[in-house]
């Protein structure tokens, strides 16, 4: 197993464990995501865990699906943002680590509150704008759900960055396919992802979101894309509670915490590489 | 001088106004009849010199014993404020925004499709990269606004204030005020003075909803000169903000180089009878209410709130102490509004009659915008006739 892939599994095992610690959660989304976490924050991205919340000289990262806030905190914590001891308070009372990622009790490493869906890639835009102006060449990271992508606002946003030449923000889509009331073509059919952020005038890569290699490839590809006038989207095909046998392929635990039992048949299936908190 | 010199000469000062007052009043009051001869000047002059001498050696000063007459002429004495220019509110934000582009490199202006109504068209043409068109989108224009603030910039969002408050509304809550990041949302066109589009675009209800927002400063400003001001205010205040202006051109009767000062009300006229506070277009009718009620012997006193939130519960609390009622004024819906605000104080801390002028929970409607100010309430006699009610209620 490389580093990474060591981190992931640890992480992996943060967002289980969070989930059942306060028994509520979101924990299909964000083992999900946990890859594209862990190689953003351990290999793509410059930043700093002294935090400085107005980022100049760093690469920024936007979390738009707030829901999947297990995956970035536990992620922050195992880069040295705060105490991964701090993970045990997520969504309890008195927490800096709040049901949806926020600013407003001043957690390290988060710049912008989410959580009502739509919002984030119009902030990395605006952030983008700032580094652009004030001649700053690190670049801003967004991810959305797919499940998101039925909000209007989101196409406000898509329009807005080619007509702008935002080339300096590469945006992913976490495509699992699943939402809350089901899969997204029960519930509103997303039909050519690709197609339509290409109409809008995007450079649209797809990748394997749940295999570090080819995301990095894909990466470094949309890292190059800086410069011809274009903004990225990764259309990121990714499985819903990847790594835990039985929350993967079904939306049933996109909003669901696991019990005892499913808790510790979780953890058995992912190996503890830092040390649980 | 002593103390007790200085209030002997202020008290034949008073007089000698009072006098001239009283003599002016007469002589060009040519409905009531009657002229004030010199011989009735100086029997006025000798019985009043001689209740101000007894008072001046008096340790209990006879007005405190004297129960105040009801209707006394024209002794209130308002503070006179005239205008020589027109202009509207939009135009003290869009001035203020050209010379911050001037001055301040952090100052950026976001703009939905109404450059032209916002006034920025020289901001735009002298900072072609800091000024943002964001298209008929105002919810992305919102989050591209506090995007721009990580990295040090002063956004200013700006479009109609239907479309920038009510419609973004949600964008404003988790982007901007949960957020807590430094977006002024700057907003025209607010209320009934809008006129002839009609109630889509006349929202009365922006000072409510953004008044809620934990955090955030709401600010409506009453003539250009003072849109100018809380607009250069607000790019050096850090933290969320609303400032909402309008459409009309209205008369320019503040002072063109006051210092705003955020959260901290604006005395007009000092006054004992009773508190009238008011917001927006509506301080110029509350100041003409106050002529029309000076004529008639009452003495008002004219707070301008410009600062919704925070709002200067020291100057309201202080003020109606005094007069012992309130009236307060706003273009907005009566409920939610800065009425709202200052009920909340009274009734909690120094309860006191109160009279509304406002919406009275409706749409507004197609019209111009004094035939729409008229029809909806919204005007000096509205409040002239709200001060006469709420003074009935005293005690």
């Amino acid at each position: 197993m490389t580093d990474l892939k060591k981190i992931a599994s640890q992480v992996r095992r943060d967002i289980v464990r969070m989930v059942h610690g306060s028994k509520n959660g979101h924990p299909g989304g964000a083992l999900g995501c946990a890859d594209l976490f862990v190689l953003l924050y351990f290999k793509i991205m410059k930043h700093d865990k002294n935090f400085n919340p107005d980022g100049i000289g760093e690469d920024l990262f936007f979390l738009s699906n707030g829901h999947i806030s297990a995956v970035f905190y536990s992620t922050l914590a195992r880069a040295g943002y705060f105490d991964v001891k701090e993970l045990a308070t997520h969504r309890k009372l008195n927490s800096r680590l709040q049901g949806h990622p926020t600013p407003h009790e001043h957690l390290p490493g988060i710049r912008m509150a989410s959580g009502s869906l739509g919002q984030g890639l119009s902030v990395a835009i605006g952030a983008a704008i700032a580094k652009k102006l004030n001649n700053d060449e690190h670049l801003i990271y967004c991810l959305m759900g797919d499940g998101e992508q039925q909000e209007g606002q989101i196409w406000e946003a898509a329009m807005f960055a080619p007509h702008n030449k935002i080339d300096n923000l590469i945006a992913f889509i976490d495509y699992n396919g699943q939402q809350i009331d089901g899969s997204t073509n029960q519930v509103l059919a997303l039909l050519d992802l690709g197609k339509k952020y290409e109409a809008f005038g995007w450079l649209v890569l797809t990748t394997d979101g749940n295999d570090m290699e080819a995301l990095e490839k894909t990466i470094m590809l949309a890292k190059a894309n800086k410069g011809t006038g274009k903004p990225t989207v990764v259309i990121m095909k990714t499985e819903m509670g990847m790594g835990v046998d039985f929350m993967m392929g079904t939306h049933k635990w996109h909003g669901n915490a696991p019990n005892d039992e499913q808790a510790a048949k979780a953890l058995a299936q992912l190996d503890e590489t830092l040390g649980d908190y | 001088m002593t103390s007790r010199q200085q209030k002997h000469w202020h008290n034949w000062t008073k007089l000698w106004e009072i006098i001239k007052t009283v003599k002016d009043c007469f002589q060009t009051n040519n409905g009531s009849g009657y002229r004030f001869t010199d011989g009735a000047l100086i029997y006025f002059f000798v019985f009043a010199s001689l209740i101000l001498t007894i008072e001046s050696y008096n340790p209990v000063p006879i007005s405190t014993l004297i129960k105040p007459p009801s209707r006394v002429g024209a002794i209130a004495n308002m503070k006179k404020y005239t205008f020589t220019d027109k202009k509207d509110t939009r135009s003290g934000f869009g001035d203020a925004m050209t010379e911050l582009g001037r001055t301040n490199p952090n100052v950026i202006a976001l703009c939905a499709d109404l450059t032209g109504s916002l006034k920025l068209e020289v901001f735009q043409k002298e900072n072609p990269e800091r000024f943002i068109q964001s298209g008929i989108a105002e919810a992305n224009m919102i989050g591209l606004a506090a995007g721009l603030t990580i990295g040090g910039k002063i956004p200013f969002a700006t479009t109609f204030a239907n479309f920038g408050t009510g419609r973004v509304y949600d964008q404003i809550r988790q982007s901007v005020a949960y957020s807590g990041t430094n977006v002024k949302i700057a907003c025209s066109h607010a209320g009934l003075t809008l006129g002839e589009d009609g109630a889509t675009h006349q929202i009365l209800e922006d000072l409510g909803l953004m008044k809620m927002l934990p955090g955030m400063t709401v600010i409506n400003t009453c003539d250009y000169n003072q849109t100018k001001a809380a607009t250069t205010a607000l790019a050096a205040y850090i933290g969320p903000a609303y400032l909402r202006f309008g459409r009309p051109v209205m008369p320019v009767f503040t002072s063109s180089d006051q210092k705003f000062e955020i959260g901290k009300a604006w005395m007009v006229n000092e006054g004992k009878d009773v508190t009238i506070i008011a917001t927006g277009h509506m301080v110029w009718e509350a100041i003409k209410a106050g002529e029309i009620l000076e004529s008639r012997g009452v003495d008002a006193e004219i707070i301008n709130i410009h600062t919704i939130k925070p709002l200067d519960v020291q100057a309201i609390l202080k003020s109606v102490q005094k007069t012992g009622c309130v009236v307060t004024a706003e273009e907005h819906n009566i409920l939610g509004g800065l009425g709202e605000s200052v009920a909340h104080v009274l009734t909690s801390q120094w309860p006191a009659p109160q009279e509304f002028i406002g919406t009275k929970d409706t749409f507004g409607e197609s019209g111009t915008p004094d035939e729409l100010m008229k029809k909806y309430g919204l005007t000096a006699e509205n409040i002239v006739e709200a001060v006469e009610k709420v003074m009935k209620r005293k005690n």
